[in-house]
């Protein structure tokens, strides 16, 4: 399991310094320390929250950043979809199950699906999930103190990371064909997309991927 | 301010739970179970593709790119998944400072 820790952590630590990256620009954009703090501990979807602060800081209307938020947030809604059978969770753990899931911590768990054990899914999944949950909140509020002491994450190449770190993450995965053409088509869609449709949009339609070939292909997978 | 703190976060949350609420037995049958199977990577791959090229106006070609390129070669070459990410932000970082 020493390679699950490894990535745990290091997504943690990357998406960390995009913590104290948000925790400036809310604060920045007039949100208190306090009020960024309960961005990142209560919506902790990092896409959502750079994207709301991004709309009040340019003068835009609260109601369009609630709403692009929420659009932004809709894919969190489809991985849970999607991991709700292998998760399964039950009692306290379901609160904490939806809140854990994002991006980072999908791209970990599928990374580590096994066919007939569910057990390397979920430890991924969770320690992912708790990892990021600390470094963002740790990050949040060391930036919203004003303490930038990483300075721009793409000065460290972090924009190129997390890409990378997601593309890492699918890679076993696509050794099936199936799934292959499926993220081509994705990509494809996502390429298409991007100029017509506002942010969250494009992947969002990507997911019509899924659908369509999931649904067709009669024994495949 | 806090309307969109508290509305926005809520939403998100609900979002994340309406997934897991949806009935088993809905998600039942092999269909389903491709469909499920498929979506994560759909959305995470044109994410990987989004989060490489978007700019703020637009398609954007820059260093995270290169750093992305050197990331796909070496999981091409099996290279360990810290080496992979550490590479690609060095790629890019490296690039920029001597672009500038």
């Amino acid at each position: 399991m020493a390679s699950i820790n490894t990535q745990a952590v290091t997504i943690g630590v990357a998406t960390g310094a995009y913590g104290i990256s948000f925790g400036a620009l809310a604060v920045g954009a007039g949100f208190s320390w306090f009020q960024a703090m309960t961005f990142s501990i209560l919506m902790f979807t990092g896409a959502s929250q750079f994207a709301a602060i991004a709309i009040v800081a340019a003068g835009g209307a609260p109601v369009a950043a609630v709403l692009t938020s929420w659009l932004l947030g809709i894919r969190n809604g489809l991985y849970a979809v999607s991991l709700s059978q292998r998760l399964n969770p039950k009692g306290w753990l379901l609160p904490v199950t939806a809140q854990l899931t994002i991006d980072e911590s999908t791209a970990t768990a599928i990374s580590h699906e096994e066919p007939d054990n569910s057990r390397p899914l979920q430890q991924a999944f969770y320690r992912t999930g708790i990892a990021v949950f600390l470094f963002w909140n740790v990050g949040t509020l060391v930036g919203a103190l004003g303490v930038n002491a990483v300075g721009d994450p793409s000065d460290w190449g972090l924009d190129a990371a997390a890409p990378a770190a997601l593309l890492a993450l699918l890679w076993p995965r696509l050794s099936d064909r199936t799934a292959r053409v499926t993220a081509l088509w994705a990509v494809a869609v996502a390429l298409v997309t991007t100029p017509l449709l506002p942010p969250g949009m494009p992947v969002l339609a990507s997911a019509l991927v899924a659908l369509f070939i999931g649904l067709r292909r009669p024994s495949c997978g | 301010m806090w309307l969109v703190v508290v509305v926005g976060s809520l939403g998100c949350y609900l979002i994340k739970l309406l997934g897991y609420v949806v009935p088993q037995d809905w998600l039942a049958g092999e269909r389903c179970n491709r469909v499920n199977a498929l979506l994560p990577i759909a959305l995470l791959s044109s994410l990987v593709v989004i989060l490489t090229l978007s700019g703020s106006s637009g398609p954007l070609l820059d260093a995270r790119l290169a750093g992305v390129a050197v990331a796909a070669v070496l999981l091409v070459l099996r290279a360990p998944f810290l080496v992979v990410v550490v590479a690609a932000a060095a790629t890019a970082a490296l690039l920029r400072l001597v672009v500038g």
